[in-house]
């Protein structure tokens, strides 16, 4: 074996993460080549270093706080849901309402009730535009490739 | 008694149910963990605080699509860290936008939200080791994550990183490879003078 199919070992070695017979197999081969060696302690120098750093931990309250601010945010998906649902079905009873309004009323002129049309219409077209491009990168998330 | 893999494979049960307060305990015993591996993949703690709950919530949306035989946090760390890059990749865009790309590429490309205050050490050494893991590459960043920070075994950071200990132990030997060149502790430096 070469010196570089040795850097798994040397990992596992300064790691405590290899069992007896790998670690006596890695000992020998270090007895025996000072170029590993000398790389061993480079990597247990920068250990060291690497070891003095911590992550500072917030404080108390912040974890106190932490599930509410999960479920709060939960319930507010939730809400908005919903609320989106609802506001989706009034518009819509209610363009069908000012449709037929527009149609029946014999004071409007017809080219007053054909531009109000018009504008339903587009109205109707944007928001079917928007709901399809968001149900496309709905499709598309990134998160329902995750492995489950 | 049950064990703590029995109790979270109940609690994962009840999730799937829709039960929130099992989802209260899995998130109890995991907020620590994600905070940590958040702040050490996007390097600051308003990030990485908004990051870890957006994971759990994504995680609770989707926890009845999960397979009843796999373990919680390998599948939460898949989201959380999809979340972690993606947030980056959004942070690169914008620094690189701001700045004059083509004149100044290595200045647009330098990640400069590594904010020392989040970690704790001796002012020299904690300034220049958390620097020099902003500048890692995102997957060697992450085994020194899992590795030195979460104190993760290998086989832990194999099964949430859905590869073998093989690579395990390959990324963390060119990661380390990396800081020692961007701390410079190679040899013949004593630049810490740490023994």
């Amino acid at each position: 074996m070469a010196c570089h199919d040795y850097k798994d070992l040397m990992m596992g070695y300064l790691d405590s993460e290899l069992d007896a017979e790998q670690k006596r197999r890695f000992e020998e081969h270090l007895s025996g080549c000072p170029e590993c060696a000398g790389e061993l302690e480079e990597f247990k120098r920068l250990k060291a270093i690497t070891d003095e750093v911590t992550l500072v931990e917030p404080e108390d309250r912040i974890w106190q706080d932490y599930w509410g601010s999960i479920y709060n945010r939960i319930e507010r998906g939730a809400g908005w849901i919903v609320f989106s649902i609802a506001a989706v079905l009034l518009a819509i009873y209610c363009g069908f309402r000012a449709i037929e309004q527009i149609i029946r009323d014999p004071h409007l002129e017809l080219t007053l009730k054909i531009g109000l049309m018009a504008l339903l219409v587009s109205l109707a077209i944007l928001f079917v535009s928007v709901l399809r491009e968001r149900l496309y990168f709905w499709k598309k998330d990134r998160y329902k490739d995750v492995r489950r | 008694m049950l064990s703590v893999c029995q109790e979270e494979a109940v609690a994962m049960q009840r999730c799937r149910r829709g039960s929130a307060e099992a989802f209260e305990v899995l998130v109890n015993r995991y907020m620590k963990d994600a905070y940590f591996i958040a702040l050490g993949l996007v390097g600051n703690s308003e990030d990485a605080m908004d990051l870890s709950q957006e994971a759990f919530i994504r995680a609770y949306r989707n926890i009845k699509h999960v397979r009843p035989d796999r373990k919680f946090f390998p599948w939460f760390y898949q989201i959380l860290k999809n979340l972690c890059v993606s947030h980056l990749r959004k942070r690169r865009h914008r620094q690189a936008g701001s700045l004059d790309a083509e004149d100044c590429p290595e200045v647009a490309a330098r990640d400069d939200c590594f904010c020392p205050d989040v970690v704790a050490g001796k002012k020299e050494i904690k300034d220049s080791v958390w620097r020099a893991i902003g500048k890692l590459d995102d997957k060697h960043r992450e085994v020194i994550i899992l590795r030195h920070f979460q104190n993760m075994s290998y086989d832990q950071i194999a099964e949430a990183l859905h590869c073998n200990k093989g690579t395990v132990t390959s990324r963390l030997y060119y990661a380390r490879k990396r800081l020692e060149e961007l701390l410079g502790t190679g040899k013949g430096d004593s630049h810490y003078g740490v023994s």
